[in-house]
């Protein structure tokens, strides 16, 4: 079952080199889960700033800057992982790297049918 | 069985209902994947008993009857709702085609999978707590709403969204591995401690409702020890037996407070002291000693002393020296002054209580300025006791609590 860690932290609160060493620390933790055959996908996201929300009202699309609310910690982040249950998922959370600054949120992803197959 | 009366079956049916239905349900959840198959078979399996049984005979492994009938009816429920939904065809096929569980599969743990699954600390503190006492101690929703002073709806849809949350996001019926558990008994440990609290503390509502509240706790705490012996689960346990000891002695008949050291203590319960500080020696005798058992020791010492000046208090500031260590809190920080104060006369506590109100962490917390008017009252220091009593009677709402710091007040005159 496919399980999305999304990763939220205060995106202003790190050094370069902070960022650089999660980078670092991620890809191997990528590769590692790759090895046994639960890597789907990842990756960080640039900061909020760049940002574009797009919705559409009565047919017509509404483009505006960046996210609604103030919040302290952003999405800047995210894994996709094959994980057997949520006590796994759960265990490969603990290990991503943003985890000891910010949030990463387990959600399950839900199967629908008609997708289409990338792995 | 040689009587096999219909009335002697339904004693028998009954009597197996009161002991074995929920250990019946735990293995019948781990058999079918799923709660409320596990639910509706585990009722279908007692109502087969009732119908075979008289004709019969009672099995020799009525349990294993019970998971058996249970299992197979969850198979005919699904065929038969397969011919609407057609997804369920395979998993009636699956169930049918496993070889039928073998008892020997450590059908004890089918228990504590239960537990772990119910107070997996991905559900929230309240959705822990109704699972716990719906699906572990069978409780209904009516009894948990009435001891939570809630509505039947609300808790029905707590569990709903609980089991939802189970299926959906795939938590595992599973008792942790090593590693993990510590901090996931420790997430047990809190909802059964919260339970147990919730019926000790008779601040509101029906008190005979939640006394069985504790009674209940009291239950699921035992359970837990013989299913998994851990320091801090039998820690918890002493600790709850202790408490329990003193219920009938720490209120007067109209619910008013009655301080430890005013307490009848002939009214103090010997059986549950005695078991609850044997408890504590089987906790300690580990060496892994944790928050529980600590506080287990000190009500243990309280729970020795014949009369209130025969308590030990330097054993006392010893365990809370223990305590600070092991999970250091302003409260904790608190009750040590005050043993100090007994220990070492009150203007020791109170030079302590003055360094922890400073700091500012308890000065919104009633029992701090109570504690320290106590001390002022003990010094002959009449104005700051009274002005310390008022600033606790102005931080709390409890009714109980209230009236007995209003009296305090007075009596200073």
């Amino acid at each position: 079952m496919k399980y999305m860690l999304l990763i939220y932290s205060d995106e202003k609160g790190w050094t370069d080199a902070e960022r650089e060493r999660c980078y670092a620390e991620s890809t191997q933790l990528t590769q590692e889960l790759h090895e046994r055959g639960q890597f789907v996908a990842a990756s960080p996201l640039h900061p909020v700033a760049t940002a574009t929300s797009v919705r559409v009202r009565h047919g017509n699309p509404m483009v505006t800057d960046g996210p609604f609310a103030e919040t302290h910690e952003q999405l800047g982040g995210y894994f996709i992982v094959e994980a057997r249950d949520l006590n796994e998922a759960i265990a490969i959370a603990t290990r991503v790297p943003a985890a000891r600054k910010g949030t990463v949120e387990v959600r399950p992803v839900m199967q629908i049918p008609g997708l289409p197959q990338t792995s | 069985m040689a009587d096999s009366s219909p009335q002697s079956v339904r004693q028998t049916v009954e009597s197996l209902y009161t002991s074995q239905s929920r250990r019946v349900l735990a293995t019948l959840i781990r058999v079918l994947g799923d709660f409320d198959l596990a639910e509706e078979a585990l009722s279908d399996a007692f109502a087969a008993a009732l119908a075979q049984w008289p004709r019969e005979g009672v099995p020799a492994n009525p349990r294993a009857w019970l998971v058996s009938a249970g299992r197979f009816k969850a198979i005919d429920a699904l065929r038969r709702r397969a011919r609407f939904d057609a997804s369920l065809t395979s998993l009636a096929e699956r169930l049918d085609t496993e070889s039928a569980p073998r008892e020997a599969v450590a059908v004890e743990d089918d228990q504590l999978r239960l537990i772990f699954t119910c107070c997996h600390p991905s559900l929230s503190p309240e959705a822990q707590i109704a699972m716990t006492l719906r699906e572990v101690c069978g409780l209904t929703t009516e009894q948990i709403a009435a001891a939570f002073l809630t509505s039947p709806p609300t808790i029905a849809q707590r569990i709903v969204r609980a089991k939802a949350k189970i299926r959906e996001a795939n938590i595992p019926y599973e008792v942790p591995e090593r590693e993990h558990l510590g901090e996931r008994l420790a997430s047990v440990l809190r909802v059964t401690y919260l339970v147990f609290n919730e019926g000790y503390s008779a601040s509101s509502g029906d008190h005979v409702t939640r006394a069985d509240l504790s009674g209940e706790a009291i239950r699921l705490q035992r359970l837990l020890v013989d299913l998994l012996p851990e320091s801090e689960a039998v820690g918890l346990l002493a600790l709850m037996l202790l408490q329990e000891s003193r219920r009938e002695a720490r209120s007067t008949p109209d619910g008013d407070l009655i301080l430890l050291e005013d307490q009848d203590r002939s009214r103090w319960r010997r059986d549950l002291i005695d078991e609850g500080a044997a408890l504590v020696e089987r906790a300690l005798a580990t060496r892994r000693v944790g928050p529980y058992t600590l506080q287990a020791a000190i009500a243990a010492v309280h729970a020795q002393a014949t009369t209130p000046d025969k308590t030990d208090w330097a054993q006392i500031v010893g365990l809370y020296d223990l305590l600070g260590q092991v999970e250091p809190s302003p409260i904790v920080a608190l009750n040590r002054a005050v043993a100090v104060a007994m220990r070492d006369g009150p203007a020791a506590g109170l030079t302590l209580i003055d360094e922890l109100l400073a700091d500012g962490k308890l000065a919104e917390y009633h029992l701090a300025h109570a504690a320290r008017a106590d001390l002022c009252r003990r010094l002959g220091r009449t104005d700051q006791a009274r002005a310390s009593y008022q600033r606790a009677l102005d931080l709390t709402q409890q009714e109980p609590e209230r009236r007995f710091l209003a009296r305090r007040l007075r009596e200073l005159g």
